[in-house]
């Protein structure tokens, strides 16, 4: 922690740096590039004053941390038993310390290079296997968002599965509030009807009489606690050849028969209760599975086992062309952003534990629960049902207020479900006190203690089979071994805290140690997202000021920070922009236009949204066609919903004619969504809300310095002007529905948003809120200007660098790329056989994550080094660029064979380099030190290069059996 | 390397073999090596129906996604069973065993090309 300036913490080149740079390109400052960069038309000074923000001049980073703090005071923590899919849960602290806390785990990316990822991708492996062991089904992603949506993505996964073709959705009575208000939401736009039916009474009748429909949803437990066999329900909608979806508690089914062996084909759920703290609703790793034969339905990231160039066993994702990123509007999700970090945290917590310890955890829940009940029904007071897991409703006529009070100024939130009734959940965490101090609001006193083995389970329902046998469940159960393990994980993979990570569209900065701080306090981390509003005063304030922040930052109204990725925020501002139309009649402007170059997530989303997509042209210099937009403009003028529009564009240019653009699709009624992923280019520069645009949505996990997690979390908020507030997200059980919103005048009020949920959480993923908040809080807007200006640098002096060596694809106003440039390795591969995976691998060998490969253009590599890499940095990564580009000059020139050369054999192992004779065409110095400045810095990759296609022909998705390794 | 002459073929990268109104089709060389190392093959059921033009069948490979087109109108009569155990097949042999599906036309296929057109057409 300093006194300095933070701003000079964050950005990697300092000014003699920057000005050696400037001379490269020709320029005397940073501000004069952006700005010849920047088409003049958008420039923020057309619109406001610069330096004329009001955010609040930037802190130092122990200023800033004392304001955290004084945040953090305004929340009351107390012991929450309110359930609802939220538990009490204690974090190991070996994990906290070496994953939460551990850059070598939050700095690294979505394991796109599986080569440089095995230690996550074993990780995510384990959670896999931790899923499908205890819900006993053939396959499980890593990850879902969140419960809530978890349970959407299987009611379309059983929507595509299901021969039947009448789109209804049966969904149990006794679901939890968020899931169905989500159901509900999510359904509506596609023309699924949902209906809300008592499943556990037509169970009880064994009748089983239901209507037709595709698929069928229970809750399991239910929400009231209530623990009742659904075999029966699922046995006669599979028999009519709908889908079974199951959500089902991971710690419960310890000791309850699973999904899977009750015939279910789907289960979905949380992780949360595994380690993973509240966080006033997330973030937390939601899972989904499938039985065999649905695995190509999926959603999300999947890990499966392949084999790399040797033979041996090796990790990576697995299915990919289910995915939005190459289906576009034809894939399963528009889900890319997972829940990685804190998937792994629920792994490591399952290994940590191990099936005995889990048990015995779920066992004293259990017969805590057990014990608090038989407390209540003996002194007189009426436990709703009897057969539960962690959860009891107790009838208390006219009485359930005063108790919940009663139990809050005993340090207890408990949940009021009615005048009469009060539900509470146990967890790991409560202690016999607490269920004493419980009791005594219900007006029972005595002690309660717990026997375990002791709790009431439907017959039937025990469960018999076993899991996680496989030895990582049950071999690092001392702290010892654990942290040698993840230690052990972490340096197989190459994360922000090993060099660069210049991956074009990712935004790889910094993320500072000091924002990172508030996200494990417990004034934060231990709040239940349903908790009073008195208890969250802190967090809500905090949650204003970002949204005012993020306001002014970007031209808008107002923002919404619910959705917990940027595919969530693209459906969240889709979705407005649908209920705006409806409102104003128009029903029928359904068509969102999308430029080919767009990420596949736009047109994933915008199907979702109940949008059909349009595609529009891009000319030559890789811009939106202008003749062709307006062509699509008039061809669909009475039905146009949006033109969704990414700035700077994926091809890393700011595109000259964005203000025509906008104005061509406002003229024909249509709403203009600009999307925000590129807005590390832009920020104090230019705003989308000044330029055109309608709504947005933002990636905190990008330009605000969340960490990506390994492949998550991350946080989309939803920015928009007033017109389409009233349908951004709401949420049914949020603490306020109010937020900031600048008012006609400039000034400073608060607007309703009315729409449905995105997110099982009213604030989305609220725990790693203070990072942003602490980013911009330090920066200023000075800062933020500077930031911008730095990463725009970065990436125009690597376009220059390399440009004789690479062709830049595509450049705008005065050739200038934005953040990011595209080198263009076709030409490079037409001349030498050498293809953008060869480079991409070789890259590893001179210790570098690639860029990113093949997007938005095939054949290419797009760069984006951000502000936070130093000149050093940045020129060791041209160093290599540029020595890669000779040794396939010498492949070309025949100094080495086509097929036995550095770049067709990378990466190298130092297994590969020492054993047994070497016999190829070049040396082991050449393979492993071909730059001499590595030769002390050395990342030993390890595993070689993996064989994408075994892995998919040979899909296997647990942990591989040990005898695999011999 | 140019295509087999005995054959005809789609702009949509699909060959025919056409025998009185049935078909065995396929893709060719060019769509298989645009797609990759094929890794799984999704194809229709017998006696399916088929329109022109629409999409009957689905050719994934590790990065992307074909689909197959009906050429005219008609059904299914067979699917190619080993291209589903082994999709590879459609890699290493694209005009022989990694044919993908015989049908029965109503009506013969339009705008179908000589492997003269069609080599023009990619370029060979």
């Amino acid at each position: 922690m300093t006194q300095e300036r933070f701003a000079e913490r964050h950005i990697g080149t300092d000014a003699p740096s920057q000005y050696t740079m400037l001379a490269t390109l020709g320029y005397a400052s940073v501000d004069d590039l952006v700005r010849a960069a920047v088409p003049r038309a958008i420039h923020l000074e057309n619109f406001r004053a610069r330096g004329g923000s009001p955010l609040p001049p930037a802190a130092t980073e122990t200023e800033a941390l004392a304001e955290l703090r004084e945040l953090a005071a305004r929340n009351t923590v107390r012991r929450s038993m309110i359930g609802l899919g939220y538990y009490g849960t204690v974090t190991p602290a070996v994990i906290t310390r070496n994953v939460l806390e551990n850059p070598s785990w939050y700095t690294a990316y979505t394991p796109y290079q599986p080569e440089i990822s095995q230690g996550r991708l074993e990780a995510l492996l384990n959670f896999q296997t931790m899923v499908t062991d205890l819900t006993g089904l053939g396959t499980a992603n890593a990850s879902m968002l969140d419960e809530g949506t978890a349970v959407v993505e299987a009611m379309l996964l059983a929507r595509r599965a299901s021969p039947v073709k009448t789109p209804v959705f049966i969904v149990d009575t006794d679901a939890l509030p968020q899931t169905k208000a989500l159901l509900a939401a999510r359904a509506e736009p596609l023309g699924i009807t949902v209906l809300e039916r008592d499943l556990a009474a037509i169970a009880d009748t064994g009748a089983a009489e239901l209507p037709e429909a595709f698929g069928v949803f229970v809750q399991y437990p239910a929400a009231s606690g209530r623990v009742w066999n659904p075999a029966s329900v699922i046995a006669a909608v599979r028999e009519a050849r709908g889908i079974a979806v199951v959500a089902a508690d991971l710690l419960a089914l310890t000791l309850m028969t699973s999904p899977g062996e009750l015939g279910a084909d789907v289960a979905v759920g949380t992780s949360q209760r595994f380690g993973v703290p509240l966080g006033f609703g997330g973030p937390h790793a939601g899972y989904l599975a499938v039985r065999a034969g649905l695995e190509r339905q999926m959603p999300g990231r999947l890990v499966g086992v392949s084999v790399d160039a040797d033979g041996n066993p090796a990790y990576r994702l697995t299915l990919q062309v289910r995915e939005q990123h190459i289906r576009r509007e034809k894939a399963t999700s528009n889900i890319c952003t997972a829940q990685v970090l804190l998937a792994v945290m629920a792994s490591m917590y399952a290994v940590y534990h191990g099936p005995t310890g889990l048990r015995r955890i779920a066992e004293r829940v259990a017969a805590s629960t057990a014990a608090l009940a038989a407390a209540l029904t003996a002194a007189g007071v009426e436990v709703v049902h009897s057969a539960v897991f962690d959860t009891l409703q107790v009838r208390v006529p006219g009485r359930a207020s005063a108790i919940v009070t009663a139990a809050h100024e005993a340090g207890i939130n408990l949940w009021p479900i009615s005048g009469d009734v009060v539900q509470l959940s146990v967890d790991e965490t409560t202690t016999a006190e607490e269920l004493a101090r419980v009791a005594v609001c219900f007006g029972v006193s005595g002690g309660i203690v717990g026997v375990p083995g002791e709790w009431p389970l439907p017959p039937g329902l025990a469960r018999t089979s076993a899991y996680l046998t496989h030895p990582v469940f049950n071999t690092h159960h001392s702290e010892t071994a654990m942290m040698r393990y993840l230690k052990r994980l972490a340096d197989k993979d190459y994360a922000l805290d090993r060099g660069m990570i210049p991956l074009g569209s990712c935004t790889m900065k910094l993320n500072a140690a000091s924002e990172m701080e508030a996200v494990t306090w417990p004034e934060f981390a231990a709040l239940h997202p349903f908790a009073p509003e008195s208890d969250v005063a802190g967090s809500l304030e905090l949650i204003t000021q970002l949204e005012r922040w993020l306001t002014e930052l970007t031209g808008y109204d107002t923002v919404s920070l619910q959705p917990n990725a940027g595919s969530q925020g693209e459906l969240a501002g889709l979705l407005a922009i649908r209920g705006y139309h409806r409102a104003n009649g128009a029903a029928d402007r359904t068509v969102c236009l999308i430029p080919s170059s767009a990420h596949g997530t736009n047109a994933a989303s915008a199907v979702l949204a109940g949008m059909r997509v349009v595609v529009v042209a891009c000319d030559a210099a890789g811009n939106v066609d202008l003749d062709d937009l307006r062509a699509k403009i008039t061809q669909h003028a009475a039905t146009l919903a949006a033109l969704m529009i990414t700035y700077p564009s994926t091809h890393g240019v700011y595109e000259h004619e964005v203000v025509a653009i906008t104005e061509a699709v406002h003229e024909a009624g249509g709403q203009v969504y600009v999307d925000g992923a590129n807005l590390n280019a832009l920020l104090g520069y230019a705003r989308f809300g000044d330029f055109g645009g309608d709504v947005s949505h933002l990636n905190l996990h990008k330009t605000f310095c969340i960490p990506h997690g390994g492949g998550g979390p991350g946080v989309g908020p939803v920015a928009a002007k007033a017109h389409l507030a009233p349908f951004l997200p709401g949420h049914p059980l949020a603490q306020r529905n109010a937020h900031p919103a600048r008012t006609a005048d400039g000034g400073a009020g608060m607007i309703e948003h009315g729409g449905t949920p995105v997110s099982a959480a009213p604030f989305g993923s609220p725990s790693i809120l203070p990072i942003s908040w602490a980013y911009i809080r330090m920066m200023g807007e000075a800062g933020l200007v500077e930031a911008t200006g730095a990463a725009v640098l970065a990436a125009n002096y690597i376009a220059a660098r390399l440009r004789d060596h690479y062709p830049v694809l595509y450049t705008g106003d005065a050739g200038l790329v934005a953040h990011e440039c595209i080198l263009d390795l076709r030409p490079l591969k037409e001349a030498t056989g050498i293809t953008v995976d060869d480079v991409a691998k070789r890259l590893i060998d001179y210790g570098f994550h690639a860029p990113t490969m093949s997007f938005p253009v095939a054949g290419t590599l797009m760069v984006e080094p951000t502000e936070s890499e130093d000149l050093a940095e940045l020129d060791r990564f041209i160093e290599a660029m540029i020595s890669i580009r000779a040794e396939a000059d010498a492949v070309a020139a025949g100094a080495f064979p086509a097929d036995d050369n550095p770049l067709v054999a990378a990466p190298h192992t130092a297994h590969a380099l020492i054993a047994g004779e070497w016999s190829h065409a070049y040396t082991r110095e050449q393979a492993a030190y071909p730059v001499p400045t590595i030769v002390r810095n050395k990342y030993w990759v390890p595993v070689r290069r993996i064989d994408q296609a075994y892995g998919d022909r040979n899909l296997f998705c647990s942990c591989p059996p040990p005898e695999a390794f011999a | 390397m140019p295509v087999p002459e005995n054959l005809t073929y789609t702009s949509e990268h699909e060959w025919l073999l056409i025998d009185g109104d049935t078909a065995t089709v396929g893709i060719t060389n060019y769509a298989a090596d645009q797609l990759g190392d094929v890794v799984f093959v999704e194809l229709p059921e017998v006696d399916d129906a088929m329109i022109a033009g629409a999409v009957v069948g689905e050719i994934e490979s590790t990065k992307s996604v074909g689909e197959l087109l009906a050429p005219a109108n008609g059904s299914i009569l067979e699917s190619n069973r080993a291209v589903a155990e082994s999709p590879e097949l459609v890699n290493s042999d694209p005009f022989g065993a990694g044919w993908l599906v015989r049908v029965r036309l109503d009506a013969a296929p339009e705008g179908l090309l000589s492997a003269a057109e069609y080599d023009a057409l990619v370029g060979e």
